[in-house]
């Protein structure tokens, strides 16, 4: 390396801290990162000093004041929580409590796979972690396999798979045209894929389109995936947060298990319990039997081990305590459909406010479309004149985060929608 | 359901290799590209009613992962029933009940936090700003220059373990092929650190069992011995497994040869308070190379100075010889972390900043600090009292006295160690290491009986 030897050519001495300004660095040939597209966002949000900017950017909810929530469900439980747990390491694997209440939510209240034990599973740094836990995983034991992911995704699932070291693929996903799914290519991209590759699916409320298969296309992905023998891996990070109703979110997992796939899941409760920054999550591999399980669970500890031993204790014991207690798991519920509700509405205030505007444009994507975001169609252009004009911010692929949307600035978003569409 | 298992004709994936394998890339693993699913259909399109079946799982071959060595032995211990049974296995401090002690200081925070009724809203990637900006300072000392003039790059991480693995991917991105020196003996999961980040890792002699001391010489011929421009990773204080810490005095040697081959010294500090009982004098160490001007990568834990063991709260820093380049280390710190974890958690982050940010608190935890490596310090006392009144071999014992920190290394190897566990119920990792923080003055006595016994009578 041209700087090792260009270091070891220096004089040694002792220095000073004076020293040091001409000491040649280890570092100089670290270069700045470029910013996260995402939380890059909120931060040139903060820094705006303008008294009408909105921020679409970043996907938390907010209520209709444009404050974020701490759910009623979660205060309550923080309450009973205070002063009694220790903070003794939490096994590797995490919350045992946490992990099965999760898996119900998931699989099933009564499922036969939690029952018959063949589900291993670990707590995770929420749905980053369990996915990087997954990448890790599929890297070890099938070192040659590849990830499919759509088109388009999270930004952040490129990055996982690829500091794992997977090969990444694409499949087609998102029908520029219909703002709706490219069913026929998607098929084909499984078809076409080598027997045996893993396929990244987005269990419900798809990030960054909202746009999800139906039932009936489901079914039909889940044959084609079985008939290639590929692996479903799952990311479920809006469970409740799609409908407003978990079970009707989990359809598609649902629709799989019954097909006999023996799928993985990475689960969040960033969204639907609002615990973003308590980072807690599930990573779950469905497997033949308990042995199996119990195998590939030891496995996916000793890659948490290495990454951070064991994981986080408070957000956990926020989620056992709700889904633990009737009382607390049923207010929970009224919640999660309560902050779902106020994001269809949005949706709904949205496109009649465009329609209202007389935009020349088709705007029923915006209530087709499900969950937190809306993939607007807007180009990266139009976005920066929202940005730069009007100071809203969303990320540049023209997607809206629906969450950031209130009562109070629905009417503004829309004009200026319109003002920067109206040409088109 | 039933369940229709198909014959597969290629071969399933081979078992877990062990990671010096998979390292050397000596062995393939099987081709994906076979078909591994079975199942029957019925119907070739449409509507289609599949016969329930279930895929051959793609993990067929995933062997059961060895128990972790340290964290292991505490779940070893829960299974074990014997009314004996002593847990000196993992570093968690414990009350002289051996109860689990969560400090005054961190349920007022807390309460604070809790009245407060904080969001719980994404922490930015490199953490809590707050607790950055505490952490640093409790490090270095809030004066220190290279905090005034801006040269340390500071991350929240998880816990010690997260930011060790962040610096380790850090060191593969930007320095590929070069070596971390790590002690022997050292905490065990360093090496999986390493591995697991691809680092390459050679060790550097420390541990001298004809002593029960430091090698002084072997470790400063081996740091020379390294190739320039190595990482070179030191315990801050409180060496771990061992309790073995150089003297100041040896510290500047350990200084100066590290600055003539160019290498870089990355310190692991999980115990900044439990050695001595004092932050200050504890963080010494990591001071004298600041001030030597030298850059330095430093990773802290909040585990057990604050008990807050399952909250995972530490911090990576990354000091630098310009702001310029530890805004851009940093930001590069950040690019790591977002594939990994995204962001830290909150509520450890949040507990620091409020007890370390607080004057009150802060002198109150200096006490509670001071109270808990004092306990320490009397259970070392009392089981070398226990150990010299019991054993009338006239075997020296007062390396206990010597070593500092949560831990002492016995000099018992794994056979003996294995008496102590089997015959004994006494819990603790299979180098030798018992954990003090686990033991009682009432115990003390039952402890010097199987440590006699263990090292006379088992070889």
């Amino acid at each position: 390396m041209a700087m090792r030897s260009l270091i070891s050519e220096r004089v040694s001495c002792r220095s000073s801290v004076l020293g040091a300004r001409w000491m040649s660095s280890w570092w100089r040939n670290v270069e700045p990162a470029p910013k996260d597209p995402i939380l890059g966002v909120t931060e040139a949000f903060l820094a705006d000093p303008s008294p009408d900017k909105v921020n679409v950017g970043v996907g938390a909810y907010r209520d209709d004041n444009g404050k974020p929530v701490v759910l009623e469900c979660v205060r309550e439980a923080e309450r009973r929580i205070a002063g009694t747990a220790n903070m003794e390491y939490l096994p590797m694997g995490g919350s045992v409590k946490m992990v099965e209440e999760t898996l119900k939510l998931a699989y099933g209240d009564n499922s036969e796979f939690i029952k018959d034990k063949r589900i291993a599973a670990v707590q995770s740094l929420s749905g980053t972690g369990a996915c990087r836990l997954f990448a890790d995983f599929q890297k070890r034991f099938h070192p040659d396999s590849q990830i499919y992911i759509p088109v388009p995704t999270w930004s952040n699932h490129h990055n996982i798979w690829r500091d794992a070291h997977v090969t990444q693929r694409t499949f087609h996903y998102y029908h520029p045209g219909t703002k709706g799914l490219d069913f026929a290519a998607l098929m084909d991209d499984i078809k076409n894929a080598p027997n045996g590759s893993f396929f990244l699916l987005h269990a419900c409320a798809h990030n960054p389109t909202g746009v999800d298969p139906s039932e009936e296309q489901w079914k039909e992905i889940s044959y084609q995936i079985k008939a290639k023998g590929h692996f479903p891996f799952f990311d479920m990070a809006y469970q409740g947060f799609a409908s407003g109703d978990p079970e009707r979110d989990a359809k598609a997992i649902r629709i799989f298990l019954k097909d006999g796939h023996l799928l993985g899941l990475a689960q969040s409760y960033a969204k639907n319990m609002g615990l973003y920054g308590q980072r807690v999550g599930c990573l779950s591999v469905l497997c033949e039997d308990e042995k199996q399980a119990v195998a590939v669970k030891s496995q996916l500890q000793q890659l948490a081990r290495p990454m951070y031993s064991n994981p986080p204790v408070h957000g956990a014991l926020i989620v056992s305590t709700i889904l633990g207690d009737a009382e607390l798991k049923k207010l929970w519920l009224k919640e999660v459909q309560g902050m779902a509700d106020r994001i269809i509405g949005m949706r709904t205030a949205l496109r009649e406010n465009l329609e209202e505007l007389g935009s020349p444009l088709s705007w029923k994507h915006i209530t087709n479309q499900i969950g937190m975001f809306c993939y607007s169609g807007l180009t990266p252009e139009q976005v920066d004149r929202l940005t730069n004009e009007y100071h809203i911010y969303m990320t540049r692929n023209g997607r809206i985060s629906m969450a950031g949307v209130t009562t109070g600035n629905v009417g503004y978003l829309a004009n200026a929608v319109h003002e920067v569409t109206k040409s088109t | 359901m039933a369940s229709t298992m198909l014959s597969i004709a290629s071969a399933t994936p081979s078992a877990s290799l062990s990671m010096h394998e998979k390292l050397k890339g000596k062995v393939k693993l099987g081709s994906t590209t076979n078909s591994t699913a079975g199942f029957i259909k019925t119907k070739s399109f449409g509507r289609v009613s599949m016969v329930a079946a279930v895929n051959v799982s793609r993990f067929e071959g995933v062997t059961m992962a060895p128990p972790d060595p340290i964290l292991g032995v505490s779940e070893a211990f829960k299974a074990d029933t014997d009314e004996k049974k002593l847990n000196l296995g993992v570093g968690a401090y414990r009350t002289e009940e051996l109860q689990p002690y969560v400090l005054d200081v961190v349920k007022k925070a807390e309460n604070l936090m809790l009245e407060r009724g904080e969001n719980k809203e994404y922490l930015p990637i490199e953490g809590l700003a707050a607790f950055n900006k505490v952490t640093a300072e409790l490090l270095f000392g809030a004066d220190n220059s290279v905090l005034k003039e801006q040269r340390v790059a500071t991350v929240q991480g998880l816990s010690g373990t997260g930011s060790l693995r962040l610096a380790a991917a850090l060191i593969e991105r930007y320095f590929p092929g070069a070596k971390v020196l790590i002690s022997s003996p050292t905490w065990g999961n360093h090496k999986n650190i390493f591995n697991d980040a691809r680092v390459p890792w050679s060790e550097y002699r420390y541990y001298d069992p004809k002593t029960v001391g430091l090698d002084f010489e072997g470790m400063i011929a081996d740091i020379k011995a390294a190739p320039g421009g190595s990482f070179i990773l030191l315990h801050g204080c409180a060496h771990n497994p061992t309790g073995i810490d150089p003297t100041p005095e040896q510290w500047e040697k350990i200084a100066d040869v590290i600055q003539e081959k160019n290498h870089i010294p990355f310190f692991d500090v999980a115990y900044q308070g439990f050695a001595s009982g004092s932050l200050d004098n504890d963080a010494s160490s990591v001071r004298l190379f600041a001030t030597r001007g030298m850059e330095l990568l430093v990773a802290q834990s909040y585990s057990k100075n604050l008990g807050l063991y399952a909250e995972r709260i530490g911090a990576m820093n990354v000091v630098c010889s310009s702001s310029d380049l530890a805004a851009r280390v940093k930001s590069q710190l950040k690019r790591l972390a977002r594939p990994m974890y995204s962001n830290p958690p909150v509520h450890g982050a949040r507990i620091v900043a409020n007890v370390v940010g607080n004057p009150a608190l802060f002198d109150e935890w200096k006490a509670e600090m001071e109270m808990m490596a004092g306990r320490i310090k009397n259970v070392r006392q009392k089981l070398f009292d226990s150990l010299s009144a019991k054993d009338k071999s006239g075997k020296d014992w007062s390396f206990i006295l010597r070593q500092i920190g949560m831990f002492s290394f016995t000099g018992l190897n794994k056979a003996q160690s294995d008496n102590m566990t089997n015959k004994w119920h006494v819990y603790m990792t299979k180098d030798g290491r018992i954990s003090l923080a686990g033991l009682s003055l009432a115990k003390c006595e039952y402890l010097a009986d199987a440590i006699i016994d263990s090292y006379h009578n088992v070889s």
